[in-house]
């Protein structure tokens, strides 16, 4: 075999004897969740989308075109402006560009309405040099992905401040998906070392934790997550806050993935090749490590997929209620904060725009987790 | 069977121990004791203070005491029905909490019920209907559904409502029923504006009853007994109600223990963001003002009222599930 693989027509070899069915059975378990997963187009679509996002999220700085802190004080609550192409003359342009807006005040209710003003162009220019950020706070930089020379570009509106929407949004991003990663990495550690030993040994010590498991899931979680995150002190730092809420949202997402790893244990304890391999006198660190493990990971992969989701909607609803992160800190939840009002809502619906970025977001992990949990066990029918 | 309830019934109570120890790490947690807050609360309103006063409140609460004296004296009371004093209401917490309880026990059952009656027809239709235009029409409902948060779903519905038919649809009665007594009218007017919050509360469990009943219902029309019927010559239509239907069913009953916590939980924050007098809007308020003995109860009533829930369902398990062994 070995003369053989070093034979340079080894190849041409495989391929004239090889049919469809023996690259099935040649290929690593991992190949062959690729190819069930791949068959998944929806999941696929949603990988790409989550894939867009997170590349969203974490270049944030040099795709938004303002500093999600300034105000533009002439143009608050100001609508989304179009991207255009073609001007009101039907001139057409390569480069887009955005009207600028023409403010009235109704002298009676005092409220502000904006029309478009065809006289105030301005050319939208890529790789422009804007205000000067910190690149993920290291690197001095004034490049942004887009911007106007003079005037101001909106392309989702402003808030109450007059602050550019697209920006918050985009550095709401970093702050609301990776509160998500860092949770599910919490949850997964604190489930895998319960729910492993919980396995593993079996006897009182799973009993007490499969009770314990129990009684946490039937406390129901906005009251227990909202009366945890009261308790935050007020006066801590943003980063801190941060943790504070990734650690009490852990707090009940540990159970699930400790469940998933304890159900896999038990059911692979019996296993044949676990008894072969204990029969060889394989250790048992070994036999987790080496043998179990493998096998069960991309079950758990699938899970923590679909375990992100609640911890994205449990911070988004933490700090709309105004309990999670505050202020200045930027995350979706806390932009909702500003939609609270109905009346608000229909002068300004783009403020509900996060709230759409969350909803994009949670489907996505939902129809990717859904086909990753498809694709985990490529060897059942 | 009698031994089966009264074994779960006795199982409620360590259960509910533990649910008491976290809700008075709850109120526990703030920094400052709150008696100080409350004392400083008091001279601050110009109201005098005396010293006898503050002895009387130390003791009730035992707070010269250690802690699980503290705990002991807050359990023991709140089993005789004393869930101690709310100082932003400056009244006892339990004339504040039942009938907000009430209401939101109302609003969970109804929302449930409508829950069922909703994926039960979606779900069969779903399985029978394996891949046709309908069943990925419930698939990606039951997808969104999850997928929208609780209270986006009620500003949206919020916004709907008052761009479109000009009127708001926040609260849970119109303006002239709102501290009316309750009476038949009353009652018909809560009902009118039910809908909506059953609706947004609703959503994510329809969503995942409708998933689970499909899933169920599809592993049990595989089965060998149902082609052996089929190639009997029994009609499809008694094929499906005869026996894979009721045993599909079983979930329905099972996934109430995780259903009630969802449920309680969404009608928090969506009770806050459509402002009905339930428990979520008072809860937050509470948790702000850290008026944190209000706080606490209703994290724990919320909490004891789902675990009867779930103790019903068991029961209920039992009496519909043959395959349980009640050893």
């Amino acid at each position: 075999m070995d003369r053989l693989s070093n034979n340079p027509d080894y190849e041409l070899l495989e391929e004239d004897i090889g049919t469809e069915d023996e690259a099935v059975y040649v290929a690593s378990q991992w190949r062959l969740i690729w190819w069930k997963f791949r068959r998944h187009r929806l999941a696929v679509a949603s990988g790409i989308v989550l894939l867009i996002i997170y590349t969203l999220a974490i270049f944030c700085e040099f795709i938004s075109p303002y500093d999600p802190t300034a105000r533009n004080v002439m143009l608050t609550h100001a609508p989304p402006q179009r991207l255009r192409f073609v001007d009101s003359e039907g001139n057409f342009s390569l480069r887009p560009f955005v009207y600028g807006y023409k403010r009235e005040i109704d002298p009676n209710t005092l409220r502000r309405t904006y029309s478009i003003d065809t006289s105030q162009k301005y050319p939208i220019y890529f790789l422009h040099r804007g205000t000067p950020y910190k690149f993920w706070g290291v690197w001095e930089t004034d490049l942004h992905l887009f911007g106007v020379q003079d005037g101001y570009v909106h392309l989702l509106g402003t808030d109450r401040l007059g602050r550019d929407m697209l920006s918050r949004i985009l550095y709401g991003a970093r702050i609301s998906t990776s509160i998500g990663l860092v949770g599910v990495a919490l949850s997964f550690v604190l489930g895998v070392i319960i729910g492993g030993f919980s396995g593993y040994f079996g006897g009182w010590f799973d009993s007490i934790v499969q009770r314990l498991i129990e009684i946490l899931r039937s406390i129901p979680t906005i009251p227990l997550w909202m009366g945890l995150s009261a308790a935050l002190p007020p006066h801590w730092p943003q980063v801190r806050v941060y943790f504070g809420i990734t650690i009490i949202l852990s707090l009940i997402g540990w159970t699930q993935l400790a469940r998933v790893v304890r159900s896999r244990f038990l059911s692979l304890r019996d296993e044949d090749f676990v008894t072969a391999a204990r029969l060889c006198g394989a250790s048992r660190f070994r036999i987790v490590v080496r043998h179990m493990v493998p096998s069960f990971l991309s079950y758990i992969i699938a899970s923590i997929t679909l375990a992100i989701p609640s911890m994205i909607l449990g911070e988004t609803s933490l700090s709309f209620l105004g309990l999670g992160l505050q202020a200045p800190a930027i995350s979706w939840g806390v932009l909702l904060q500003e939609a609270q009002n109905v009346r608000t809502i229909a002068l300004s619906p783009w403020l509900l725009l996060p709230g759409v970025m969350v909803f994009i977001t949670v489907l996505a992990f939902n129809f990717f987790g859904d086909g990753l949990r498809d694709a985990a066990d490529p060897y059942a029918r | 069977m009698l031994n089966y309830i009264l074994r779960q019934t006795l199982m409620m109570i360590p259960t509910l121990i533990v649910i008491s120890i976290i809700a008075f790490a709850i109120i526990q947690l703030p920094p400052g004791d709150f008696l100080s807050t409350y004392v400083s609360q008091l001279t601050a309103s110009g109201a005098d203070v005396d010293d006898a006063t503050i002895q009387a409140l130390n003791r009730r609460y035992g707070l010269d005491q250690p802690i699980y004296v503290q705990y002991i004296k807050w359990v023991t009371g709140m089993l005789r029905g004393d869930f101690g004093q709310s100082f932003e209401w400056n009244r006892p917490v339990n004339t504040l909490i039942w009938s907000r309880l009430g209401l939101t026990v109302l609003v969970s059952s109804v929302t449930m019920i409508v829950t069922w009656l909703i994926a039960f027809p979606i779900g069969v239709y779903s399985a029978t209907h394996q891949y046709s235009i309908g069943d990925y029409l419930a698939t990606f409902f039951a997808f969104v559904g999850v997928a929208i948060p609780n209270f986006m779903l009620a500003l949206v519905l919020m916004w709907i409502a008052f761009s479109v038919f000009g009127q708001s649809v926040g609260g849970l009665f119109s303006p002239e029923f709102i501290d009316a007594p309750w009476s038949w009218a009353r009652v018909w007017d809560m009902l009118k504006r039910l809908w909506i919050p059953v609706l947004v509360i609703g959503t994510a469990g329809t969503a995942g009853l409708i998933r689970t009943l499909r899933a169920n219902l599809l592993d049990e029309l595989g089965k060998p007994y149902v082609v052996t019927a089929r190639a009997k010559g029994v009609s499809e239509r008694r094929l499906l109600f005869k026996y894979p239907l009721r045993v599909a069913l079983i979930p329905f009953v099972s996934t109430v223990g995780w259903m009630l916590p969802q449920l309680i939980s969404g009608e928090t924050i969506t009770a806050v963001v459509l402002n009905l007098p339930t428990t979520g809007p008072l809860l937050l308020r509470a948790l702000q003002s850290q008026d944190m003995y209000l706080a606490g109860s209703f994290i724990m009533m919320l909490s004891a009222l789902t675990v009867l829930g779930t103790l019903i369902s068991d029961i209920i398990l039992a009496l519909v599930d043959p395959t349980i062994r009640y050893e």
